[in-house]
């Protein structure tokens, strides 16, 4: 089963982590990331930019709302991630544990779903057309 | 130090909403850290006391003294330096009660007081994993015992795990166990990689049983098909572990490629009630894009390493024709005659020649393919086997040929020993009229 490792940090651990050393975390998150291809569990994941960068579509006026980063409120930002396949829950939670994250971060571990969660829709017209995506690479 | 060690039990724990469960949720969790840990944990202390089945032992043993406290104390930060150490101090009581005070224990002992005990972090290097692969698969033990102990100490999967995948008691698998180690010990087979002389065949050996694992997974004739993709996909992880370890082998990535590929169409080759889909008929919108990358790169690293194709990497190779082929009439079957007439000339195989007869009444026409047929079976090879039938069947049905065809097909179900594929090809054989 998949699971979806989403790394959350505060912006004050964030600001916090550009005095250390960038080689330092480099060196760190490498060695995390090797000992999981070597344990052949890896198989995916990326990195985001700065949230400066980004930008957010808000729902919650009638008309969808862009707002520049980083985002105001939000506590907690999504800087990136890594998909694991792992052989259960507790194992995926295992590997979420070895992360070289400091205070201020989380991983918010997610399981991603495959077909079977949506079995009872199996005849739904874009369910269906979602495997086709998947087929011809539309989706990654 | 157990921070976060206490934080992730007790996440697991109020998972656990009702109670009497938090034992079966340490039991997840120490299998968890087994899955993970189990062949740095074993190569390190077969290392130290230079004996793979004692080494095994004492680590289950460390096992059970984990499930006996991290229900109190908690899962520690470092849970493999943690076995690691307990097993160590077994390894150092063991050698008191044998009154073997030697130079092993002394640095043992020495190791042990320098790194203040639990704070060992382990350390088995990749070089000390990979003798563990090697010692799993050691030609002195039989196939299904080779199987077992690799599945157990290299992938960590639990003896009760090992027996859901394969079907068979619980028992059996400790058996095997048992007399597997007890073979190593008896030909005192030493904690270390093959000398240049055997590795290639010893790596051979390591590379057919993780592919044999793979196919009892991906061909199997029993059982539910759920659990069998699963034990597929256990040795598509080890075959990633085994890749990892030896990076300079073009084949351990080609086996890699080849499993991602036929893994890839684990969702399209069986039908909701479980019958078979064959290659031509199966719905490529439900082949697995991301996994056919994964193969395409892991195909590549094999051939980026300059050696030329082994039998793996042409299997891969022709694998990766039909994971990359939009339909069957677009399939580039010229490329996989090639390929399959490579793989005859490394490992002269009648099925290979069978495959490749088929292909050439892609490429070519059935007739060719038919003449291809026909010398194996005048060679009289693969007699008595159902495939040489229904490849024969199929050809002169397309060569309008429906009476001998008919007659083929009725002798290739007879001869079927699989009771789903002997439906396929009496439905055939019928379907001729």
């Amino acid at each position: 089963m998949k699971y979806m490792l989403i790394m959350r940090s505060t912006a004050e651990a964030i600001e916090a982590s550009k005095t250390t050393d960038f080689e330092e975390i480099i060196n760190a998150m490498g060695a995390y990331n090797e000992s999981m291809i070597k344990a052949g569990v890896l198989i995916g994941g990326d990195g985001l930019t700065d949230a400066a960068e980004g930008f957010v579509v808000d729902f919650s006026s009638e008309t969808p709302v862009i707002t520049d980063g980083p985002y105001g409120e939000v506590h907690e930002l999504f800087n990136g991630f890594w998909i694991v396949d792992v052989s259960s829950r507790e194992e995926a939670a295992q590997w979420a544990s070895r992360a070289p994250l400091g205070p201020g971060s989380k991983l918010e571990v997610r399981r991603i779903t495959d077909e079977s969660d949506f079995a009872d829709f199996a005849d739904n017209e874009y369910i269906q057309k979602e495997k086709e995506w998947r087929g011809e690479g539309a989706l990654g | 130090m157990a921070r976060r060690g206490r934080a992730g039990l007790s996440a697991m724990n109020a998972d656990a909403a009702t109670p009497g469960v938090d034992g079966a949720g340490i039991r997840r969790t120490v299998d968890a850290v087994w899955r993970i840990e189990s062949a740095r944990i074993v190569a390190t202390l077969a290392k130290v006391t230079g004996d793979f089945a004692w080494a095994e032992d004492l680590a289950q043993e460390a096992v059970v003294d984990a499930l006996a406290q991290w229900p109190s104390t908690g899962v520690p930060q470092n849970p493999g330096a943690w076995l690691t150490a307990v097993a160590k101090r077994k390894a150092i009581d063991g050698w008191r009660r044998r009154e073997r005070l030697d130079d092993r224990y002394r640095a043992l002992a020495h190791g042990l007081d320098e790194h203040g005990g639990a704070a060992d972090s382990g350390e088995a290097i990749d070089d000390d994993v990979l003798r563990l692969v090697f010692t799993a698969c050691h030609p002195v033990l039989g196939r299904e015992a080779q199987v077992a102990l690799t599945l157990r100490v290299v992938g960590g999967l639990s003896t009760e795990e090992i027996a859901r995948l394969f079907l068979v008691p619980v028992a059996t698998v400790q058996q095997r166990i048992v007399r597997a180690k007890k073979t190593l010990a008896a030909a005192k087979t030493p904690f270390e990689t093959p000398g240049p002389s055997e590795w290639s065949a010893r790596l051979g050996s390591v590379l057919g049983v993780v592919y044999l694992i793979f196919t009892e997974g991906y061909s199997a004739t029993s059982g539910d098909r759920w659990m069998r993709a699963e034990l597929a996909l256990e040795a598509l992880r080890l075959g990633r572990v085994v890749a990892g370890l030896v990076p300079r082998e073009a084949e351990a990535h080609a086996l890699v490629a080849l499993m991602e590929f036929q893994a890839s169409r684990f969702g399209a080759r069986t039908r909701s009630d479980g019958s078979p889909v064959l290659l031509a008929d199966q719905d490529r919108s439900r082949w697995d894009r991301a996994q056919i990358g994964r193969g395409v790169a892991a195909l590549a690293r094999a051939d980026e390493l300059g050696r030329g194709r082994g039998p793996y990497a042409l299997q891969a190779a022709i694998a990766e024709c039909h994971a990359v082929a939009p339909s069957v009439d677009e399939t580039d079957w010229e490329r996989i005659v090639l390929l399959y007439e490579a793989l005859g000339r490394l490992a002269p195989n009648p099925v290979v020649d069978l495959n490749r007869a088929v292909a050439v009444s892609m490429a070519v026409g059935p007739a060719s393919g038919l003449r291809i047929v026909d010398e194996i079976a005048a060679s009289g090879a693969l007699r008595g086997s159902h495939l040489l039938p229904s490849v024969r069947g199929e050809l002169l049905a397309r060569l309008g040929r429906l009476a001998e065809a008919r007659s083929e097909l009725t002798t290739a179900a007879g001869l079927a020993a699989n009771a789903r594929e002997r439906q396929v090809l009496r439905d055939k054989a019928a379907a001729l009229g």
